[in-house]
């Protein structure tokens, strides 16, 4: 009500009021009883519903006194001691002592009640359906670390690497991988197997469970597809084809399912589904032809 | 729960220690000036000038009218609580490592380190009801124990003094005659050096904290271990609550490797485990260094740490804190 008063009234500001307060007068005014004996305080208010009729809010709360903290004689005494030593000269402003502003938690080990989980086997029973999976293209292991980070990559060569080469073996494998100790710089491109390896992988990745999806909107982006395909199950890639040019969307995208039965489904529910007024084409990807 | 932070030392602290009443709290840094604080809102009572050296140790009256602090600076220092000048300095050739008043407060024991050429003692002292009567003189000097006595404290009815250090073998010895009465065998006993020493509040058993990453709990007459809680980390201190069933440990990384780790990686938090269990209950994050000391408010309702980053934190515990089931 003070802001009415005011000679800088802006109209803003009143359109405000009009609102909530501006027929507060109107109403009896709120009334606090207590608190009482038994710590009980009783708080009445009036307000103005949207229809305009009155309602009476009555609070009721009950404040309870802390249990006083039994300090001894001495020790209520002691508090009164005078400061000695460097806190003699102790402004307000020292600061020595402050609260923390950050809540710090006793941090459980586990959910309180439940027994040391042991660490299941298979990753996968404990990733929930529709979560994207971390599946390793190198090792082919779920749940445990990405492709780039496997340990396994110096070891583990897709089997296709050996097709040329009369079998080895493993620890010559092994060395094979490793750049020759030492060695000149070989461009990626040019070392032992580069290019088989790397286009099968290319290829196993593209057409692993994968499905195309066409017919796209323009803003439709990589996590509303997955979205929309991860109710049917596990989704490991989502990409959606982007102009490099315009940064726009080409109007096309590949999911890739960890199931193949999950794919299948899909391609049973979302081709021909109306999404953003366009009606989507789902089927399987093909490799390319090339 | 919302700790309090007080920051009135420059170095890193090196131990706590409340009042029976649990409504001061002493502070004892590497640098030279001990501190008492009102332990429940954290502020600052006043501070002791006059040692010259890292304070490593303190213990106060039963009464909160005496505080002693044995210092690096080869001194003890007798204080009235309420003032910042000493009453009396027990001159030593030797840096004091740990001080301990008797039941009654008339004797205490202090240890000394092993210092050029000499080796570390334990030490016991008269205290007189009057400073003036003060006299410097050892009642009893036990040598024996090779390295640093990191503490020594009284047993039941002063009849014996439990010093434990860094040959890991933690021993109890006769008051009256200084004799070594028993031994903890190196089976069951800490594989690396004892960082720490802390009575339960009956004074029944303690609890020792230890660089071979675990906390032992042992029988105060018998030295027989009851329990071992086993961590992560080298363990420089530890506490067990008076009013629940919980043993707090804390501890960290070595002082002088923490700047070659994140502070995720040093594990600064002080641990708390259930006594008989044996089980780990939580952690109290909040430290960015190791943690060098710890201590329960007497009445089990807050607990204080110290930390090599010059940090108190007081934790007043949250309601639910009480209500933790195992």
């Amino acid at each position: 009500m003070i802001m009415v008063m005011d000679s800088k009234l802006r109209w803003g500001e009143l359109e405000e009021d009009e609102e909530g307060d501006f027929l507060d007068f109107l109403l009896p005014p709120p009334m606090v009883t207590g608190p009482d004996e038994n710590g009980i305080k009783k708080k009445i208010e009036y307000k103005l519903n949207e229809d305009g009729q009155k309602v009476k809010v009555t609070t009721t709360t009950r404040t309870r006194k802390l249990a006083k903290a039994r300090l001894s004689k001495n020790a209520i005494e002691r508090r009164s001691w005078a400061k000695f030593g460097d806190a003699i000269h102790e402004d307000v402003g020292a600061r020595l002592t402050m609260v923390s502003n950050e809540e710090i938690l006793l941090e459980r080990p586990r959910a309180p009640g439940s027994k040391a989980e042991e660490s299941t086997g298979d990753g996968l029973s404990t990733i929930g359906k529709g979560a994207v999976l971390m599946v390793c293209r190198t090792c082919g292991k779920k749940g445990d670390h990405w492709t780039s980070r496997c340990p396994y990559k110096d070891l583990a060569q897709p089997p296709e690497f050996f097709e040329d080469k009369p079998p080895a073996t493993p620890s010559d494998t092994a060395a094979a991988s490793v750049p020759a100790k030492g060695g000149a710089y070989v461009p990626p491109n040019k070392k032992a197997g580069s290019s088989s390896t790397g286009g099968q992988e290319m290829r196993r990745r593209n057409d692993e469970n994968s499905v195309r999806v066409t017919n796209l909107s323009e803003d439709t982006r990589e996590p509303d597809l997955h979205e929309l395909f991860r109710t049917f199950g596990t989704v490991t890639r989502v990409y959606v084809a982007v102009d490099q040019k315009t940064g726009m969307s080409r109007g096309f995208g590949f999911v890739n399912f960890l199931n193949k039965e999950d794919a299948e489904r899909a391609i049973n529910k979302l081709n021909g589904y109306g999404y953003d007024n366009l009606i989507l084409r789902v089927e399987w990807a093909t490799p390319r032809a090339n | 729960m919302r700790p309090i932070l007080m920051k009135g030392h420059e170095r890193p602290l090196t131990f706590l220690k409340y009042n029976r009443e649990g409504d001061l709290l002493f502070s004892c840094a590497k640098d030279h000036n001990p501190t008492v604080w009102f332990a429940d809102n954290g502020e600052r009572l006043g501070t002791y000038k006059g040692h010259n050296g890292t304070v490593w140790c303190c213990d106060v009256s039963r009464d909160s009218t005496r505080l002693i602090t044995g210092s690096a600076d080869a001194t003890v220092k007798l204080w009235n609580v309420k003032s910042d000048s000493a009453l009396f300095t027990f001159k030593f050739d030797a840096p004091a490592r740990s001080v301990d008043f008797s039941v009654g407060d008339k004797l205490a024991v202090i240890t000394t380190d092993p210092f050029m050429e000499l080796q570390s003692s334990i030490q016991v002292k008269r205290i007189a009801r009057d400073s003036s009567e003060q006299t410097g003189e050892s009642v009893l000097t036990i040598k024996g124990p090779e390295g640093r006595i990191s503490r020594a404290v009284w047993g039941p009815l002063n009849k014996t003094i439990i010093s434990a250090g860094e040959d890991a073998v933690i021993r109890i010895w006769d008051s009256e005659t200084g004799k070594l009465l028993k031994e903890s065998d190196k089976e069951t006993g800490h594989q690396n050096p004892v960082t720490s020493l802390s009575k339960s509040a009956d004074g029944s058993y303690f609890l020792t904290g230890s660089l071979d990453k675990s906390a032992r709990l042992w029988d105060i007459r018998t030295l027989t271990l009851i329990k071992t809680y086993v961590t992560e980390r080298p363990v420089n201190a530890g506490a067990i609550s008076p009013l629940l069933d919980h043993v707090v440990i804390g501890g960290g990384q070595d002082a002088l490797h923490v700047t070659m780790t994140g502070h995720r990686a040093g594990k600064f938090e002080a641990k708390f485990f259930h006594k008989i269990l044996q089980e780990e209950i939580g952690g109290v994050k909040g430290h960015f260094g190791p943690i060098n000391a710890l201590a329960f408010n007497p009445d089990g309702r807050s607990f204080t740490s110290g930390g090599e980053d010059g940090y108190i934190r007081l934790h007043h515990f949250d309601s639910d804190y009480f209500n933790i089931k195992m």
